[in-house]
């Protein structure tokens, strides 16, 4: 079966770059999957969990804030916060809500709409790990 | 004639001293490595993060409606200074020269009859500033708590800068650090934050992407992002520079310091051997004398 590269990259260090053939994506306007020969697109991340099938591995990372490029070999993941689900604790979540919240605080209008749906976004985090 | 016993302990001084640079050359060397690697680690974020911008704001720089980081406010009057330096001094040239840079940037600016602001990031860099620019001076960023540059700090600071650009308390905001060329060589940079810049990479040819949302929002989403990024980039840089400066700066005084206890080690020698030669003249004339 044919493969997509994948990298998932941090500000501070590169997570992975495996050949995958599926991956699940949670975009600001849905969750879509990028398989090899996928149309290019540039989309904004929202909270939530990238997973990368690999053969017979499937690897999860707890991604909030940031963007994707994707094309039809590879696809980025350019994550403000990425950490493997296997490591992320309740402690750790806990603590990106509380930052959403935090700048939550003090907006309005659209601005705030945005605001809200982080903090619900990274909230709903809290079920998946 | 020099005391030997102070020549002596002046030796000892210099060894001890010696001692101390060695050791500070060796820390730099294991802590420049690991700066190395976490500028490395940084990049291919930063570049693609650039690669990105520089599609996106190509296509919507001079539309109308861009977003206010990209486009500016209009405006050059007011200028923000950010001045990224160490917290630490024995470096050698390092906070010097980036604060020669701001320097010379703030007098052209204040020569055009422009407002300078300042922002130092660092104590060394306020420090060397402070006597002349104070009163224009609008905040400091700490970071000597900081044992490991984390992309949290640079965040704070560009979203402290971008807050300030919206209040409208300045136009334009350039950042100055040094870039990591090599351990022998850093070089003075300034960039300019807002509006923001973004260089494409020559040659590579723009891939067409489907956005989702649209292309304004993404931007509008990205630049913050873009901007800590860039300010990431610096301190990064900075990191790398500061440990670079500083092995050679402590390279260089082992170096001197050697050839100071040889110069000592002479004089001690020549003096000790005259005072033996006279000793014996004293006791071979007294010897005559009876």
């Amino acid at each position: 079966m044919a493969t997509i590269q994948f990298d998932l990259v941090s500000p501070e260090r590169k997570l992975a770059s495996v050949a995958a053939s599926e991956i699940h994506i949670p975009g600001s306007e849905g969750d879509f999957t990028a398989m090899a020969e996928h149309a290019s697109l540039l989309t904004t991340l929202r909270p939530g969990i990238v997973k990368v099938v690999a053969g017979s591995d499937v690897t999860e990372y707890v991604v909030t804030g940031g963007f994707v490029e994707v094309s039809g070999t590879a696809a980025s993941v350019l994550a403000e916060h990425a950490v493997p689900k296997a490591e992320v604790t309740t402690d750790i979540v806990n603590a990106l809500v509380a930052d959403a919240e935090e700048a939550a605080k003090g907006t309005a209008g659209a601005e705030k709409d945005v605001a809200d749906k982080r903090v619900a976004d990274t909230k709903a985090l809290l079920e998946l790990i | 004639m020099p005391n030997l016993k102070d020549l002596k302990t002046r030796i000892e001084s210099v060894k001890n001293t010696r001692k101390i640079t060695k050791a500070m050359q060796m820390v730099s060397a294991a802590k420049l490595r690991r700066a190395q690697e976490a500028a490395e680690a940084g990049r291919p974020y930063a570049d693609r993060m650039n690669a990105v911008m520089a599609n996106l704001a190509g296509a919507s720089a001079g539309a109308e409606g861009a977003p206010k980081l990209l486009a500016g406010s209009g405006d050059d009057k007011v200028h923000l200074l950010v001045v990224a330096t160490a917290e630490r001094g024995l470096c050698g040239g390092f906070n010097s020269s980036i604060v020669k840079l701001a320097r010379a940037k703030a007098a052209e600016l204040l020569a055009a009859g422009k407002t300078v602001k300042m922002l130092t990031v660092g104590k060394k860099g306020r420090e060397q500033l402070k006597r002349e620019y104070e009163d224009i001076m609008i905040d400091h960023v700490d970071l000597s708590d900081v044992k490991r540059i984390g992309y949290v700090n640079a965040q704070s600071i560009a979203k402290d800068v971008v807050d300030r650009f919206n209040a409208g308390e300045f136009d334009v905001a350039t950042i100055f650090y040094n870039k990591f060329e090599s351990v022998m060589s850093q070089v003075p940079t300034e960039l300019q934050l807002i509006p923001a810049k973004f260089e494409a990479e020559t040659g590579a040819e723009a891939p067409f992407y489907e956005y989702e949302p649209g292309e304004d929002e993404i931007l509008a989403d990205l630049l913050p992002r873009a901007l800590s990024t860039q300010v990431f980039t610096a301190l990064l840089e900075n990191g790398a520079s500061e440990q670079g400066a500083r092995m050679s700066a402590m390279d260089n005084a082992t170096r001197n310091a050697g050839e100071m206890i040889d110069k000592l080690t002479i004089v001690y020698n020549r003096s000790r051997q005259a005072a033996i030669t006279n000793e014996l003249i004293e006791i071979i004339s007294g010897a005559e004398a009876l």
